[in-house]
């Protein structure tokens, strides 16, 4: 099967054809924002300093380097999804105010983002963590950086990508969210498991034999 | 030798040992990786084991840092008394730090609190995190130095409970929180525990576990058939690389305690990602050294 690959700027149409589990890769523009560029947006009601619209945001904190012939330009070196938990308390709101279309971390997002994602319509997919060297191969170039006052991990970084994966989807623009039904099937899978741990583990009537 | 000379010579050294740790993962780590990567079969699990793997290797090849969250440096030491440079350990582990985040380049991760600024040089405010034991009649430096990325930093729990929930109601605290936040964390995890009677000494031991080498037990027999049980009962439930489900879910369990009081019990949970960067270095009085995590490695 060949790769399937998006590219930026993204439609709603593309995203319709993306559903849980599917693996694909972006072209185009990806922008790192994480938990800083998500306060400003949305507690601080802040102007957004790149346009967003049908774009892709990287929850990720790389490791970038001024180049020394060029300053103000950098290279990346490392850049790994962060957990994109930290972001599910303004995400649904960070959708409808810039109009981002595709969300990449690490890790599962919860109801309020698949709301989010089915209004916007939006899809969150993820990288597999820690891969940090293989992603930064992804990355053809650092064109801009926006709120550097941020610090090197939370400052915006527009980067220009290609095939930039493998992200699988782990919230589609339907609803389903992969996560949270891994979730469901670990709570259930973990209760008979403590209940047979919990009969061996009396300790406090002194060791059994 | 001038103590002065002998001194930055110290802080080179660590700089070059904590920089290597942030490109190489110990062996140990490396070894339980793909024994695990073995007992996978799903397309999602190869799929992240591949990934994995290749980034491993290039991080190798390009010397580069294995992940982008090279964490808040922090160094456990356990220095003899003898070791010529005691005096100025804290002093050359920061100036280690400082070089160390130029040359690798490491990320900048030191924010101070209520300032809310990072640093931009990894070092903060009691920071590095230096935790210091005393070896007496040595003039030997073991130093290990983790670092603690803020994803698998993010599980980190620790709570008092009351004795009669006995061990039971720890193995529900383990489970709980692993199958929830840990699933974001980068399994497959090591699981620190730390049993005790105050809360943070449960958490720092719950830390010290995860310093020891994949595959060593508890000291006490029943604190080591404690581990495996909630090894294997983690790894039934099957969270897979990534949280993506698969046979497996952890590198390993590993429980620390120190005797608690009657009335306490006190545990801990640290979790460490698959990108495990923990390593220990032997540094002799002459400064001569060996990587006790990384056999043969030249830094």
């Amino acid at each position: 099967m060949s790769k399937k690959i998006l590219q930026t700027p993204i439609s709603d149409r593309d995203l319709e054809g993306l559903s849980v589990g599917d693996v694909f890769y972006l072209n185009g523009y990806l922008i790192t924002g994480r938990d800083d560029v998500h306060q400003r947006v949305i507690k601080q009601d802040l102007e957004l300093p790149v346009d967003l619209r049908g774009g892709a945001i990287f929850h990720a904190g790389p490791i970038m380097r001024e180049r020394e012939d060029t300053p103000g330009r950098y290279e990346v070196i490392s850049i790994g999804p962060t957990t994109s938990m930290r972001m599910e308390k303004y995400e649904k709101e960070f959708i409808e105010k810039t109009g981002v279309k595709l969300m990449i971390g690490k890790g599962g997002m919860g109801p309020k983002t698949t709301e989010g994602c089915v209004e916007g319509p939006a899809v969150h997919a993820v990288f597999p963590g820690g891969c940090a060297v293989l992603a930064a191969r992804c990355v053809e170039e650092i064109e801009d950086v926006k709120w550097l006052d941020l610090g090197m991990p939370e400052a915006m970084w527009v980067m220009r990508v290609k095939e930039f994966g493998p992200l699988i989807v782990s919230i589609d623009s339907k609803g389903d969210n992969l996560f949270e039904r891994n979730k469901k099937l670990f709570a259930e899978k973990k209760l008979p498991i403590v209940e047979e741990i919990n009969r061996h583990v009396d300790y406090l009537h002194g060791p059994k034999t | 030798m001038h103590m002065m000379d002998s001194k930055q010579q110290l802080v080179d050294l660590v700089a070059r040992f904590t920089e290597y740790s942030a490109k190489h993962l110990p062996d140990d780590i490396l070894n339980r990786l793909r024994e695990l990567r073995a007992m996978e079969t799903t397309d999602f699990a190869r799929i992240i084991y591949d990934a994995m793997f290749e980034n491993i290797d290039m991080a190798h090849e390009l010397s580069r840092p294995v992940c982008q969250d090279t964490g808040v440096l922090q160094f456990f030491a356990r220095v003899g008394t003898r070791f010529p440079l005691i005096d100025h350990l804290d002093e050359a582990l920061r100036d280690a730090v400082l070089l160390a985040t130029r040359r690798a380049p490491l990320r900048h991760n030191a924010v101070e609190v209520f300032d809310e600024k990072n640093t931009g040089n990894n070092v903060g405010y009691r920071i590095p995190w230096i935790e210091t034991e005393l070896i007496p009649d040595s003039d030997v430096l073991e130093l290990c130095v983790y670092m603690a990325g803020g994803g698998c930093s993010l599980p980190g729990i620790a709570e008092v409970l009351m004795p009669l929930e006995g061990y039971e109601g720890i193995v529900r605290f383990v489970f709980d929180r692993i199958t929830t936040y840990g699933i974001n964390a980068c399994p497959p995890l090591l699981v620190g525990i730390g049993i005790a009677g105050s809360v943070e000494v449960a958490a720092k031991l719950s830390k010290k576990a995860l310093l020891r080498p994949i595959g060593s037990r508890n000291e006490n027999p029943i604190g080591a058939d404690l581990e495996k049980r909630i090894e294997e009962g983690l790894n039934g439930i099957g969270i897979g690389p990534g949280g993506l489900t698969g046979s497996m879910s952890v590198m390993g369990v590993h429980i620390e305690q120190a005797a608690r009081h009657p009335a306490t019990l006190a545990v801990g949970l640290s979790t460490g990602c698959w990108a495990h960067r923990r390593a220990w270095i032997r540094i002799h009085g002459d400064l001569s050294y060996e990587l006790l995590s990384h056999k043969g490695a030249e830094i």
